[in-house]
């Protein structure tokens, strides 16, 4: 067991050429105007269309937006794992210590991916091959990237699952999924994904399906793990209380653009966007008088086959002038790391929550 | 798992019991008289009458049906009325080649279509793949009574490459009775490979939508061992059990095959035994037939235990 454990435990050292080559204070992940479509009979979907962020080592990044914004399919460009047809990346980069994994070879990108850049998705009762035993799940990335035997990788699978908090490892590694709560299959996502010590995790949703309490835990557990490891972590999500509480950095989605983006502070103290006030003012919070009245956001989001001209968001914005029905605001900058894509930003501003009578 | 097999073997016997109700009582109300077949045209009603009563027609229907039972149950299937001679005698040559055809034509169909399949959706969508459906269909399409005259006329025929009709036992050795084997194996298999193989494609593009496969991508395995690891296990439940109503179909399949290709096995004895209204004979295959059905079910339920650990508990 002796080399799984020098692997396991110094996360960030791992041996491998390309790891290493971050070292140099820039950004360990940077997206560039990322255009990813889909393609249907009925036109082009413009599920994410010209995204550009940067991830930090060891930060914590939130991806806020409401479902079909393009969080997801973000997630998935970078992973290269949009299904095609009918989806395709069209434009941008995605560069990862200095290479642009839009570029290299599926041999390659298959080395990133489960290595370098981790994945946990939505839906624990459905993530997890329901034929194979949870140890052979786990141990098909380290024999993978790790080069382990098939005797370190099982040592280590159990000691994984014990990292993630379940108990008896021995006995659920010989099991299968449909013995294990979905929470307990999250578990075993995490422990999967942080197997080989990656660079960067993501959590597309890796706590909606699952209720409140476990959420929480799964979240800590996440949080405890990627600090322990030295992981950065985008956490993707519709819900800012998860995201409040985690993020370092928040980039507000809509209809697949950043709308606004800046640190945790500033998006959830002084929102300079109407959605992000809008996604705010729409969460219940317990230090507001009961009898407060929430504000939904009006209207819906608009099918992106065929966006008109102008701000997405202007027909469900308070504060819309003529300019966002011609011209559709780029970043702006509004604070030393905040930016909003609004040209009325200066207004935006949240309102207090007005009593119902 | 013995207890899950436990189980499906105890839930088998009444289905057995209630074949066996079925297939008495339908013999018991079919037209035609057997005393009159052995007894000929000259026979006087006092000698129908006896016979009747030396073979037990006299008796009522449930004494007739309890002494069939019980007989069943002994193993012994009884004596034919118009030989005269047990017929586990009877059917004991005509196991093998029977037994033979059907090994051959499972093995064929199964492989056929399961790797046609796999093919078919490792390529979905490009020219192989539609080249291998248009088979497919071709294959559903074709009715083998005439997908076997087709082949007798032009390999056996003209070309001569295989016997015509005939068969040559296992004895004779093994490439003599696989060649004499070989029109029948590929006639009976075209239907069930097509089959397989058409399943066997949309199971696995089924599979390959499944969120787990996304999550085996994301570990960075390659798209071979995804397909084959991850997907051909949980896409093989729709596929056995085609493969085991195949089987099935089969017993049906054989009364005409042996008949076109002059086999003399099962098949041929139940059609000769129906044209003399040898009722015991006709029972006893009924019998056999059913009691296959039932294995094979039993096979097929056990082996989806086997694949999918969620039917164990």
């Amino acid at each position: 067991m002796t080399s799984g454990k020098t692997n396991g435990k110094t996360a960030g050292q791992k041996g491998s050429g390309t790891s290493n080559g971050a070292s140099n204070n820039g950004p360990l992940l940077q997206i560039k105007d990322l255009q990813t479509y889909f393609y249907s009979p009925g036109g082009v979907v413009k599920a994410v269309d010209g995204v550009s962020f940067d991830l930090r080592e060891s930060e914590t990044l939130g991806l806020v937006g409401e479902s079909g914004c393009g969080k997801s399919v973000t997630a998935l460009s970078i992973m290269r794992l949009i299904p095609d047809p009918p989806g395709r990346i069209v434009g941008g980069q995605v560069i990862f210590n200095g290479v642009d994994l839009l570029q290299v070879s599926d041999a390659e990108m298959r080395k990133v991916r489960g290595s370098e850049i981790a994945m946990i998705f939505q839906e624990p009762m459905t993530s997890l091959n329901p034929v194979l035993t949870i140890e052979r799940q786990l141990t098909e990335p380290l024999e993978l990237h790790m080069s382990m035997t098939r005797r370190q990788a099982n040592a280590r699978a159990s000691e994984l699952l014990e990292i993630v908090g379940i108990p008896d490892p021995e006995s659920r590694l010989r099991g299968y999924p449909h013995q294990m709560s979905g929470g307990q299959r999250q578990r075993v996502m995490i422990a999967m994904a942080l197997s080989c010590n990656p660079k960067i995790l993501i959590a597309d949703e890796a706590t909606t399906a699952l209720d409140v309490t476990i959420q929480a835990q799964i979240l800590e557990l996440m949080k405890d793990l990627t600090v322990r490891f030295g992981t950065s972590l985008i956490i993707i999500t519709h819900n800012l209380g998860v995201v409040a509480r985690y993020a370092n950095r928040v980039n507000v989605m809509y209809a697949g653009k950043i709308r606004e983006a800046g640190d945790a502070e500033d998006i959830y103290g002084t929102p300079k966007h109407p959605y992000t006030v809008g996604l705010l003012q729409s969460v219940p919070r317990l230090d507001v008088a009961t009898t407060a009245r929430l504000a939904p956001i009006r209207g819906e989001i608009p099918s992106l086959m065929n966006l008109p001209a102008g701000c997405a968001f202007r027909d469900r914005c308070d504060w819309a002038v003529e300019r966002c029905a011609v011209d559709d605001p780029p970043l702006l900058d509004v604070g030393k790391t905040h930016t909003s894509a609004c040209w009325e930003h200066a207004r935006v501003e949240l309102k207090k929550r007005v009593a119902a009578q | 798992m013995w207890a899950y097999i436990a189980q499906r073997v105890l839930t088998s016997i009444p289905v057995i019991l209630i074949v066996g109700v079925v297939t008495f009582s339908l013999l018991y109300v079919a037209p035609g008289d057997p005393a009159a077949i052995i007894g000929g045209d000259e026979a006087s009603p006092e000698q129908l009458e006896q016979i009747r009563h030396q073979l037990g027609f006299d008796q009522p229907y449930h004494i007739q049906l309890g002494r069939w039972f019980l007989r069943m149950l002994k193993g012994d299937l009884g004596t034919s009325i118009f030989s005269k001679r047990e017929i586990r005698e009877l059917m004991a040559p005509r196991l093998q080649p029977t037994i033979s055809l059907g090994i051959q034509v499972i093995f064929l169909s199964a492989l056929l279509g399961v790797s046609t399949g796999m093919l078919a959706a490792w390529k979905a969508g490009a020219r192989l793949d539609r080249g291998l459906m248009l088979f497919a269909v071709l294959g559903f399409a074709t009715p083998g009574f005439w997908l076997a005259f087709i082949l007798i006329w032009g390999l056996a025929v003209n070309l001569r490459w295989f016997p015509v009709i005939g068969y040559s036992p296992i004895g004779d050795g093994i490439i003599k009775h696989l060649h004499s084997m070989f029109l029948p194996v590929l006639v009976n298999s075209v239907l069930a490979s097509a089959f397989i193989s058409r399943i066997t494609r949309s199971a696995m593009l089924e599979v390959l939508r499944e969120d787990y496969i996304r999550t085996a991508r994301a570990k960075g395995l390659a798209e071979f061992r995804v397909f084959i690891r991850h997907a051909f296990r949980p896409a093989a439940i729709p596929v056995i059990t085609v493969i085991g109503a195949a089987m099935a179909s089969l017993a049906t399949g054989f009364v005409v095959t042996e008949r076109v290709f002059g086999i003399p096995g099962l098949g041929r004895m139940l059609v000769e035994a129906i044209a003399r209204r040898d009722y015991p004979i006709i029972q006893a295959l009924l019998m056999s037939v059913a009691t296959f059905y039932i294995l094979v079910n039993l096979v097929v339920d056990i082996v989806y235990a086997y694949v999918d650990p969620r039917i164990r508990y």
